[in-house]
C-alpha cells in the first residue's frame, strides 16, 4: 500500500444520485417511512377504539375525511406498491430459494406464487372489512 | 452488534418485509376508502370493536403491527446511515426504543379492548 493512498472523495450525503441503481435502492428504503408511518397510524386508531366509544370512533373516522388524506393515501399506496411490495416479491427467489431434489424450483414460479398470494391476501382483509 | 443479536434484528426484518409486502396495500386502501367517506362495513365501530375485542383479530393486529414496527425500525436505522448519519449506536438505539414502545402500546391498546 502507498504511503498516501488515493480516497476517491464520495458524498456521504448525495452519493446514490450518481447512478440510477443506487437512485432505485434509496427509494425503495424510503418506502421504511411509509411503513412506520402507516404502523403507528394504526396504532393511534387502536388507542381510539380502546376507548370504547362508538362516537369517538366515529369522529376519528370523520377527522381523517379530506381531499388532502386522500391524495397523501392514494401517492402512498402507489410509491408501496412499487418501491415496496413488488420489489419484495422480485428479490423474493433470491431471498428463498426452493430446491425440489436437485433442481431447483424457476424463478418465475415462485414470484407467481407471491403474486397470487397476495391477491388471496388482499382479498380476504377486504372481504372481513366489509368492502367486498 | 454481536452476532447473535443481529439474528434477531434480522428475522424481524425480513418476517416485518414479508408481511407489510402482503398487507399494508390493503391496510393503505381502507384507509383511504376512510377518507373518502366511504367507511367500509367492517370498520364501523360495532364490527371493528368485535373484531379486536376476539383473540384471532387481537392475534392478526398484534402479528403485523409488532413485525411492521420492528422492519420499518431495522430500516430506518440503515436509512439514517445511506444518508450520512454515522451514530451507528445512537441511531440504532432511537429506532429499537421507538419499535418497543409501539409494541407494547399494540399490546396495551389491543388487551384494553374488550
Amino acid at each position: 500500500m502507498s504511503r498516501r493512498p488515493y480516497i476517491r472523495p464520495i458524498s456521504k450525503t448525495t452519493w446514490y444520485m450518481r447512478n440510477k441503481r443506487y437512485k432505485v435502492y434509496v427509494m425503495r428504503e424510503l418506502s421504511s417511512f411509509l411503513v412506520g408511518f402507516y404502523t403507528f397510524y394504526t396504532i393511534c386508531a387502536l388507542a381510539i377504539l380502546a376507548m370504547g366509544s362508538a362516537e369517538k370512533w366515529d369522529s376519528f373516522l370523520a377527522s381523517q375525511q379530506s381531499t388532502g388524506m386522500v391524495i397523501f393515501h392514494g401517492l402512498a399506496l402507489l410509491y408501496f406498491l412499487f418501491f415496496q411490495t413488488f420489489p419484495w416479491f422480485k428479490l423474493a427467489p433470491k431471498a428463498m430459494p426452493v430446491q425440489i431434489g436437485e433442481k431447483k424450483l424457476p424463478d418465475s414460479y415462485i414470484i407467481v406464487g407471491h403474486y397470487v398470494a397476495w391477491v388471496l391476501i388482499s382479498a380476504f382483509i377486504f372481504w372481513l372489512a366489509g368492502v367486498i | 452488534m454481536a452476532i447473535a443479536k443481529k439474528a434477531i434484528v434480522w428475522g424481524l426484518f425480513a418476517a416485518g418485509g414479508t408481511i407489510t409486502a402482503f398487507v399494508v396495500p390493503a391496510l393503505i386502501t381502507l384507509f383511504l376508502l376512510v377518507a373518502m367517506g366511504n367507511v367500509p362495513d367492517g370498520l364501523q365501530f360495532e364490527l371493528f370493536h368485535a373484531f379486536a375485542s376476539s383473540w384471532l383479530g387481537k392475534a392478526c393486529l398484534f402479528i403485523v403491527l409488532f413485525l411492521s414496527v420492528w422492519h420499518a425500525a431495522h430500516r430506518l436505522r440503515v436509512v439514517a446511515h445511506d444518508f450520512g448519519i454515522r451514530k451507528d449506536a445512537l441511531i440504532a438505539s432511537a429506532v429499537y426504543t421507538v419499535a418497543a414502545i409501539g409494541t407494547v402500546l399494540t399490546a396495551f391498546y389491543l388487551l384494553s379492548i374488550g
